[in-house]
């Protein structure tokens, strides 16, 4: 039985040669694999074991290869497949292959094995394209419809036009998918001219469908890829197109992959990653070869695609440091192999999975900051050293005199990104607010109302006044900042600001620039010894309030209707240096210094970097829900919970709804409950040392190894959202749904061989497979054929109308179609 | 007066230390009785410094605080010994709120548990070795679950040392499968005993510590806002005076009171005034000009509305009452001003996407009333279900227009008396507590006459019979309050990150005198401190550096060594991963006293590491006697450290302001000093 299970082994994997030789060590693997030491694998186990040189290439045959399955029915169900299915004529060799492989497996292949190898081979070809078609098919059909902008293509359009146009934007996501959008747009004639304004308007005569198209036919490549990682890992046909068919008839996926959004890109990445990590953990027996350093490298520069485009690339990138390390993990117990090739590995792995996505990642950066060189929408969120890199900007090739001196009109910004400009205005904070005085803001957009004049606390004379020297405002220094429109004085004082209330409220106060000493600040440079001089744009400074010793800072607060929606600007009595309450100085006019060029203040690549990194940081943490919101939880998604509205809402509108196909992401739920269930017997049955019979065993490997590298994708691309602070969408979760899709596939293909195998006949168990495998297949495409709409689009009554074209699918209240 | 504000801090630092020599020294001397006795001299030398150290600690305490002195003599008997400390923790409880030291105190309480959680499962496991299944085998195993459900149930962070033994368990649980010389009905059988003792008696207990605070606290208190109006109706006092015996159905021609179920950013209640929308507003925006509808904090005649059918006049309840069922249409009447609940196509003044809600006043000018509502139960139990007072959280869907009546969440300006904004929801996303009201007074209507249906809504409710909730209602709901409850990111002056604690750069000060310049800080001892964190490193890396030899089959250690060195790091160096680690991903204001419990681990892992490296790295007798001086020279000065700390421990000297700059060793210790 042991040889024959070696040589079903042969018959269903496809490279032949090897797996003869393989045989033979694979029949003593069952022997070897029980005893003892039941935490280690058995894989390692047996590289504990066997060390003699003239076995290695067939022992890492075994070890890389040796979990693939068994599948007794594979050769079997696949022939009955072909007959139900005609199109897949070239699977003729299947049925044959069992009894050829073994022949194969002979020292002296006939010819007609090689033959129907061949044909094997083709028949797979001709699989894979036809699931490539499908996809493409199912992808394309009706891409140009709704004529109108969907739901984020407002965002994602428009950044893609800013590629165009080159004007500087800010996003919280890294710039590589809009990058590739833009420039989809730009080959496909779209001249940026769209404004993408809002949901809703129409495209009229520009050209959107290269971009849609570009998204699209990413989007079509995850069902191709998908049925690839399963193949692979379950080496099973039905497996495979199990999976394929229920992306294939997912609505969900469908519908994200038709628009101009981020979402297929980054799902396109994730899953090439996933397949490419797959192929070259299945070229593991023949390291350093060209196909496994294309897959290694293909996986490196997959998952700098993936981080580029969305940081939930991380992990993805997660996942395969994780594969990466415990493939090391096995190559250094491996005692054949010497520490110089396990450094070798070690090397290559560095190379290609650290260093090249670095590098592939920074480059896009490179390239977002070259061609987006004009001044934008984006500018205010970035510090005033950056800006100046901005053609546009007042700080692009501007000269501003170096040092702070008394007199000179300034703007303050603060050094936390995306707080803005020192601000006031004539209007006074509301009764019962604090002291009715003059309101102080932070405002993030250039204004005259931003400028202060910097003068010395004491005296009211005119610094100007060229008789006077020019006197340098030093570290350490008391000074009083006036409003430069309304000549009131920077102020504070011990009543609680608005929002903050443990902090205390800053004013403008006085008139004519005379005040009181509720106006004295000390400014200090951060990090410097007293005395120094202040610089333009470089002195990282504070402003310490002298009578109640608080500093200066901005909460970050957004005040209400009465303070224009500008942020609140505070006196803070925790001196605890944080960026809130640290300022630089921006616009400097003066007209008895010197003007120097900014030029010599231009950040560096990695300064732009890091400071870009940090906005992003901070603008996805700054992504909060409203308490009075519905939003949608991590909890809702799995269980397709709400849909997104994609476009249209009244029963006349074009209407597409964001909806997994109900029948797929509940036959994923259930199958992970049972993959837990069903993995976890298995695992404990082996634990205990049971004898499963060699057909349960190797099933069980491909239950536990393939089952679980997917599922702990699934994990990777979910949990993590629970910890997330910041607001969710329903669309987060798809990325984890290719992964439970594949999990799907491996786990009803197993199971149904699994309960084929416990039946006694052969003949009943070979068609309870097939029934099973089609009767899954069938059921998503004809729940695909039902929830259609939802994806292509639907005009009419709503679904509690019997005329709608969804009348009697809403299942759940709280789908909204 | 001063004694009580002194001890929390005492107690940290012993807890501390005490767990060090007892389990420490414990772990260690079981480590080494098995392999090297060479190793007794070490040990004593070790034994006798931590003594020492513990006696001048108890000399320390001997001054301050005569319970624990004499506590600390019980030291024979550690687990006495952490009794004692335990009933007198509470006492200090008890007394020293007047600082914020109560926190300080439940932490040392948490580790205390946490502590005694890890040392009951090494005993276990210990006595797995030689005789599961034997009293002392049961007794560790039930404490272990008991403390990690005391854990859990003093602070949530609890949870983390609680998974950590969880997770030991569990590898254990699964070398325990693996283990084939014991039969299917053993193994089970040992399964199901850590089932019990490590899931069901916590969750048991966890459980049970609520029904006693439950069962204690039956009256209502301050923070009954937070919780529902049915919570709040099973509190003794408060709102179960008002609502106690109102009849339980709603029927039409019932006046009631109508709370948002969601009750943030205030808890409120759906409320009208005489006071119309003004018909600009300030942003050039135009109104209905109908009567404001808002939701009210406060408890007000104006909160009563009367339900009415549509299809009859009548604002009184009939006889026999016909109650309101889900599903039906009904208008909401306002008492005080008989206007009709009402929201149209008119944005609302500061939710511009949803509907303006207005009590209708009928100008005359082509906008007509739509003040038809279908009535939502949300947690009805059938279709047929009847509108239950306090119980039934119901949605009001616009007939006309399909809104739903919601609390934006907004306060209005002034024209609206800075009162929340209520809106009609036109693209509801699925339930919101937000748009969830539920009746909270409630009578029957006997009125009919404007003038005397105005003084029965302002005459209190009649009483008729009483209601109670369910304890597992009440726990989850409890439950839930305590784990949504957010309270605001408030910014503190000895607030600190996580990165700051492992370098002690922060500290807090407790307690100041009001006169003299004593004072009393929570600082760590910097020797201690550091030496735990190169205890930490050490460990990582010697860990990591033996686990790839052995993969290259080359065994450093014996295997039972190698086992003991990965099970008490599991415990020292898991232990302090999880206290600490999570922090870093907590948005609410931290502390250092945070990371005591975390701390209090990683000073578990030093002996462990100095014992290695006594056994196994130090090669010959002359290195041995050099780390031995080296111990003694640390042990000093970690000795000399405190000592020199003292007074800004115990803050039972005065300091004059130069000594005080003295003692401000790093620039981020905020130590106070009087100006003069």
């Amino acid at each position: 039985m042991l040889c024959a299970t070696g040589r079903l082994l042969a018959a269903t994997t496809l490279p032949a040669p090897p797996r003869g030789r393989g045989s033979a060590p694979r029949c003593r693997r069952r022997e070897l694999h029980f005893p003892g030491h039941s935490e280690q694998p058995f894989c390692d186990f047996l590289a504990g074991r066997l060390t003699r040189p003239s076995v290695l290439r067939a022992r890492r045959v075994i070890l890389r290869r040796g979990r693939m399955p068994p599948a007794t029915g594979g050769g079997l169900t696949g022939s009955e497949l072909r007959a139900r299915r005609g199109r897949c004529g070239p699977q003729t060799a299947r049925p044959a292959s069992r009894d050829v492989a073994a022949e194969a497996a002979a020292p002296s292949p006939k010819r007609s094995a090689v033959s129907s190898q061949r044909l094997e081979a083709a028949g797979r070809w001709a699989l894979l394209a036809l699931v490539t078609l499908l996809s493409f098919a199912t992808r394309f059909h009706r891409l140009e419809e709704p004529r109108h902008i969907c739901w984020d293509e407002t965002h994602f359009g428009k950044m893609g036009s800013y590629y165009i146009n080159r004007t500087f934007f800010f996003d919280v996501h890294p710039p590589l998918g809009k990058m590739l959008i833009g420039l989809a747009g730009y080959l496909s004639g779209y001249d940026g001219t769209f404004l993408f304004q809002k949901p809703g308007d129409k495209y009229e005569h520009h050209s959107y469908m290269g971009m849609r198209g570009f998204c699209a036919f990413l989007g079509s490549w995850l069902i191709p890829f998908a049925y690839l990682t399963v193949l692979d890992l379950s080496k099973s046909l039905p497996a495979a197109l199990l999976t394929a068919a229920l992306l294939t008839f997912d609505t969900g996926c469908l519908t994200l992959s038709q628009y101009i959004l981020l979402d297929p890109i980054l799902m396109f990445f994730i899953m090439a990653a996933m397949l490419s990590m797959v192929k070259y953990n299945s070229c593991a027996d023949r390291p350093f070869s060209a196909p496994w350093w294309f897959w290694l490298t293909l996986t490196g520069i997959s998952l700098a695609g993936a981080l580029g485009v969305k940081f939930v690339g991380l992990f993805i990138i997660l996942q395969v440091g994780l594969n990466t390390i415990s493939d090391l993990w096995h190559l250094l117990g491996d005692l054949s192999l010497s520490l110089v090739t396990v450094g070798k590995h070690l090397t290559a792995r560095i190379l290609c999975l650290i260093v090249l996505p670095l590098a592939l990642y920074m480059a896009t950066f490179a390239i977002h900051f070259m061609v987006l060189n004009k001044s934008g929408p984006g500018d205010g969120f970035f510090s005033s050293a950056f800006q100046s890199r901005l053609s546009g900007n007042n700080l692009h090739n501007a000269s501003v005199p170096e040092h702070l001196a008394y007199g000179s009109v300034i703007t303050v910004k603060n050094f936390r990104m995306a707080i803005g400009y020192l601000h006031s205005h004539r209007h006074l904070y509301p009764e019962g607010i604090g002291a009715r005085q003059q309101q102080v803001t932070t405002y993030l957009h250039k204004d005259y109302n931003n400028l202060w004049i910097i003068k010395k606390h004491n005296t009211n004379s005119d610094p100007l006044d060229p008789s006077f020297p020019v006197e340098f405002v030093r570290h350490g220094d008391i000074i009083r900042l006036e409003h430069k429109e309304t000549s009131r004085n920077l102020h504070s004082h011990y009543h609680e600001a608005p929002l903050t209330r443990k902090h205390y409220q800053v004013t403008g106060y006085g008139i004519n620039g005379t005040g009181d000493s509720n106006d004295f600040w000390r400014i200090e440079v951060v990090n410097r010894k007293f005395g120094n001089r202040i610089k333009v744009l470089r002195s990282r400074i504070r402003f310490i309030h002298l009578v109640t010793g608080c500093v200066l800072g901005s909460s970050g607060k957004v005040l209400p209707r009465w303070g224009w929606e500008q942020l609140e600007v505070t006196c803070t009595p925790y001196l605890k240096e944080t960026l809130n309450s640290i300022w630089n100085v921006e616009d400097h006019i003066n007209p008895k210094l010197p003007n120097i060029s900014l030029d010599v203040l231009q950040p560096s690549f990695p300064e732009i970097l890091l400071e870009s990194h940090m906005v992003m940081i901070r603008g996805n943490n700054g992504l909060k829900p409203k308490d009075n919101e519905f939003t949608s939880k991590p909890w809702h998604w799995p269980i397709n919970y709400q849909g997104l509205r994609f476009s249209g809402i009244n029963d006349t509108d074009f209407r597409v709804y964001l909806l997994g196909n109900p029948v797929v992401w509940w036959l994923n739920l259930l199958s992970i409950a049972l993959y837990l269930l069903s993995g976890s017997v298995l695992a404990i049955a082996m634990q205990r040392g049971a004898q499963l019979p060699a057909e349960v065993e190797g099933l069980s490997q491909v239950l536990l190894r393939g089952g679980g590298q997917v599922l702990l994708g699934w994990m990777l691309h979910y949990f993590p959202f629970f910890l997330m602070g910041r607001i969710l969408y329903f669309h987060h979760y798809f990325p984890a749904m290719l992964f439970s899709s594949m999990l799907t596939g491996i786990l009803w293909d197993t199971l149904l061989r699994l309960c084929a195998w416990s039946v006694a006949s052969s003949r009943l168990a070979r068609s309870i497979h097939v029934v099973g495998v089609l009767s899954l297949l069938l059921g998503t495409a004809y729940s695909f054929y039902l929830f259609h709409p939802l994806a292509y689009g639907m005009v009419g009554p709503l679904a509690q109308d019997p005329q709608s074209p969804m009348a009697g699918l809403r299942w759940l209240e709280s789908w909204d179609f | 007066m001063l004694g009580f504000l002194k001890r929390p801090i005492v107690l940290t630092t012993d807890i501390n230390v005490n767990v060090v020599v007892l389990t420490g020294v414990g772990l260690l001397s079981r480590l080494w009785r098995l392999t090297y006795p060479r190793a007794v001299v070490f040990d004593e030398v070790y034994y006798g410094q931590y003594i020492s150290f513990y006696m001048k600690r108890v000399f320390f305490l001997d001054d301050s605080g005569p319970p624990f002195g004499h506590m600390l003599l019980a030291l024979g008997g550690y687990l006495g010994g952490f009794d004692g400390n335990f009933v007198w923790n509470r006492i200090g409880a008890e007394n020293a709120l007047i600082t914020q030291s109560r926190l300080m105190l439940l932490e040392s309480v948490l580790i205390f548990f946490n502590l005694l959680a890890v040392l009951s499962f090494l005993k276990f496991s210990n006595c797995q070795k030689h005789s599961p299944f034997c009293l002392s085998w049961w007794f560790w195993l039930a404490l272990t679950g008991v403390s990690c459900s005391c854990a859990v149930g003093i602070k949530y962070m609890g949870v983390f040392t609680y998974l950590l033994v969880l997770s030991v368990a569990a590898v254990h649980a699964w070398h325990l499968i693996g283990d084939r010389t014991l039969s299917n009905v053993c193994v089970f059988c040992h399964l199901l005993a850590r089932a019990v003792a490590l899931l069901v008696v916590p969750a048991v207990l966890y459980v049970l510590f609520f029904y006693v605070h439950l069962i204690l606290l039956y009256r209502s208190g301050p923070h009954d806002q937070i919780m529902s109006s049915a919570f709040q109706a099973s509190l003794e006092g408060g709102l179960s005076r008002i609502t106690q015996g109102q009849p339980l159905e709603v029927a039409f021609g019932s006046q009631v009171t109508l709370k948002n179920v969601f009750g943030k950013p205030l808890p409120c209640w759906l409320h009208s005034h005489q006071n119309t929308y003004p018909m600009i507003y300030e942003n050039g925006r135009g109104s209905s000009h109908q009567q404001q509808v808002t939701c009210y904090p406060f408890k007000d005649v104006n909160n009563w509305w009367i339900i009415k059918d549509p299809g009859r006049h009548q604002l009184v309840v009939s006889s026999p009452p016909r109650p309101v069922r889900h599903g039906d249409v009904v208008q909401l009447v306002h008492g005080m001003t008989t206007r009709f609940l009402n929201t149209h196509d008119v944005a609302a003044p500061l939710t511009p996407h949803s509907q303006e809600v207005s009590c209708y006043v009928d100008y005359n000018i082509s906008m007509p009333a739509q003040n038809l509502w279908r009535l939502e139960i949300v947690n009805r139990e059938s279709d047929t279900d009847v509108w239950k007072t306090i119980l039934s959280e119901v949605r009001f869907v616009h007939v006309n227009t399909s809104a739903i009546l919601k609390l934006s969440g907004a306060h209005l300006p002034d024209w609206g008396f800075r009162q929340l904004e209520v809106v009609g929801e036109k693209l509801p996303r699925g339930y919101h507590g937000s748009t969830a009201w539920n009746v909270e007074e409630h009578r029957y209507g006997q009125s009919q006459e404007q003038k005397e249906r105005e003084l029965e809504l302002h005459s209190p409710t009649q009483v008729d019979f009483s209601r109670n909730l369910s304890f597992m209602a009440r726990f989850s709901e409890l439950q839930w309050r305590m784990l949504t409850l957010r309270s605001d990111d408030s910014e503190h002056k000895y607030s600190s990150t996580p990165l700051e604690w492992v370098t002690l750069d922060t500290n807090i000060a407790y307690w100041l005198h009001p006169r003299s310049s004593a004072q009393i800080h929570l600082l760590g001892n910097v020797v201690i401190w550091a030496s735990g964190g190169l205890a930490t490193a050490v460990y990582t890396l010697l860990f990591l550096w033996y686990l790839l030899r052995r993969r290259r089959q080359i065994c450093d250690l014996p295997e039972d060594a190698w086992q003991r060195w990965v099970l008490a790091g599991a415990v020292c160096a898991g232990g302090w991963a999880v206290n600490y680690l999570p922090f870093f991903l907590m948005e609410k204001t931290l502390f250092l006293y945070h990371y005591l419990p975390a701390l209090s681990f990683q000073i578990l892992l030093l002996p462990v590491v100095l014992q290695h490296v006594n056994d196994h790295l130090c090669r010959s007798q002359l290195q041995r006697n050099l780390l031995s001086a080296l111990v003694v020279a640390w042990c000093s000065s970690a000795c000399h450290v405190s000592n020199a700390l003292r007074p800004l421990t115990y803050g039972d000297k005065e300091l004059s302001p130069d000594e005080l700059k003295a003692l401000r060793w790093k620039n981020s210790w905020d130590i106070l000093i009087r100006k003069h």
